[in-house]
């Protein structure tokens, strides 16, 4: 047979799409996140996409966003505060994005 | 693949590092891993990676394969790429794909074509998680059978048929980059898209039966700079299992990497079940040097992926050896272990297939090729293999065969 693959990942296509942390999102019923030493994993059976979360505190932020109304209160819950949540916030606006998260 | 949130200039958490250090170290658990369900298959391909031909009767019956999948589940082994072999030909292998996609291990199957007809076709459509790579190895039945066998283009296009009329969208057509089929690059792209499918090209490994063919199979130096200029200008849509990553040091230093994983993930990130459970580094590497252990006799999957000696040894770190004076080694990190191994080039060394083309002339120097240790090819004789045979009529099997490595796949039937 034909090789079947290794690790079959296409780039997540980004589209235009607003990020409103102000509002409430979770994860997308059909992602798995899979805690890793560096961070997560995490797959979309829906779309077969991959993604990886590089640290432990974007993790925990993206576990908990359905317990919170709005992404920020999620952020402020794990002690990120405005001066500091701008790469937490493009880091969601990805998942968004790529339909890792939905809006709640 | 996308790796979110590179650490944050303020208020960073520990720094963690490239994700490509961390994957080197090997993961708590395969991102997915590729499951040979059996050896026999209706063709003899003859570059078939794992030998296949004569079913081995001591392949995994239903529910050792489900007790894996309930251990995979555990570990959230994402997906798994079924091949064999031809998987379909299993009786229970439908039965096996719904139970591993119950069980949040989604499937991606390898097929040659021979079950997809438009009642298999139809019942795929409905679901949602299994993908279907159908297998092709020219964009011409002249180029395909001539590797492939008599027949098996019109089988594969028959398969792409039934597929796109039943509604299945996306399916993979599943391409080994050869010398032959490398100009046919284009035309792949365009049967693909004739049928609502995603193109994907590998690398052709001498691995399996093709370490008999691969000095007249693989892609020259020439080819291999074409294939890589084709890939920056279509790659985009076109997938590639990570397998093209010697080939990034034609983007010069420190850049023109292929998007994708550029490392070997074998033993580290993803890894091969065979059908008798023996567990070895990668898909490519069915040989004892790279047997990790078995899943029925060392204490399950999640033992082996965690103890095994060899997969230890993978996530250490590796000698960059000859590799480590060339300005390119960050880009192909010394390129395929199985590629080495199979034409007998040292393991420290450059791949055979190396874009600065250290590998020529270390293939040009005196080497051995290794014989291969797992063999199911249905005609023993190495000569004869050069020729794929016309495809044999397997019935599904519902025992294995009688005694060991029996001549025909139907015996005892």
């Amino acid at each position: 047979m034909t090789a079947p693959g290794a690790t079959d990942v296409s780039p997540v296509a980004m589209d235009t799409e607003m990020f409103d942390p102000g509002a409430g999102w979770r994860l997308h019923p059909q992602v798995a996140l899979r805690p890793e030493p560096f961070g997560a994993l995490l797959y979309h059976f829906g779309t077969r996409k991959l993604s990886f979360l590089k640290n432990t505190v974007i993790v925990d932020v993206v576990r908990s966003l359905g317990d919170h109304g709005s992404v920020r209160e999620a952020l402020r819950a794990h002690g990120i505060d405005e001066s500091a949540e701008r790469p937490y916030v493009r880091a969601l606006g990805t998942l968004a994005d790529s339909h890792m998260i939905v809006p709640a | 693949m996308t790796s979110l949130l590179e650490p944050p200039t303020t208020s960073a958490p520990p720094k963690v590092g490239r994700l490509v250090d961390q994957f080197e170290k090997g993961l708590d658990a395969p991102i997915c891993l590729t499951w040979e369900l059996t050896y026999a298959c209706n063709l003899s391909c003859v570059h078939c990676l794992s030998s296949s031909g004569k079913r081995d009767p001591r392949e995994l019956s239903t529910e050792q394969c489900k007790a894996i999948i309930d251990e995979l589940q555990r570990m959230q082994v994402f997906y798994v790429n079924i091949g064999g072999g031809e998987p379909t030909v299993r009786s229970d292998f439908w039965e096996l794909v719904d139970y591993a996609t119950e069980h949040q291990v989604g499937v991606k199957f390898s097929t040659n074509g021979v079950r997809i007809d438009k009642k298999v076709a139809a019942r795929l459509a409905a679901s949602d998680y299994v993908d279907v790579q159908i297998s092709l190895d020219g964009a011409t039945a002249e180029v395909n059978d001539a590797v492939r066998g008599p027949g098996s283009f019109a089988m594969a296009v028959r398969a792409l048929e039934n597929l796109s009329e039943a509604g299945f969208r996306d399916a993979k057509i599943s391409v080994v980059v050869t010398r032959q089929n490398v100009d046919q690059l284009d035309e792949f792209k365009a049967l693909a898209d004739r049928y609502g499918a995603t193109l994907r090209i590998t690398r052709l490994r001498p691995s399996g039966r093709a370490v008999d063919v691969w000095d007249d199979l693989h892609p020259t130096h020439e080819q291999q700079r074409q294939l890589y200029d084709w890939l920056v200008a279509h790659g985009e849509g076109v997938l590639t299992g990570d397998s093209f990553f010697h080939l990034s040091a034609f983007g010069g230093e420190g850049g023109g990497s292929l998007p994708g994983l550029n490392l070997c993930g074998a033993g580290r990130v993803v890894c091969l079940i065979d059908p008798v459970g023996d567990v070895y580094a990668c898909p490519f590497a069915i040989h004892e040097n790279f047997h990790a252990g078995n899943i029925l006799t060392d204490g399950g999957f999640a033992s082996v992926w965690k103890n095994s000696e060899l997969f230890r040894e993978l996530r250490e770190p590796q000698s960059a050896g000859a590799c480590a004076s060339c300005n390119f080694f960050d880009a192909c990190r010394g390129g395929c272990m199985a590629a080495k191994f199979f034409t007998g080039l040292p393991m420290d060394g450059p791949d055979p297939e190396c874009v600065q083309g250290y590998g020529q002339s270390a293939l040009e120097a005196e080497r051995t090729v290794p014989q291969s240790s797992v063999d199911h090819s249905r005609t023993g004789k190495r000569a004869e293999r050069r020729t794929p045979a016309a495809p044999v009529p397997l019935t599904l099997l519902t025992k294995p065969p009688a005694k060991f490595c029996d001549e025909n796949p139907l015996a005892g039937l």
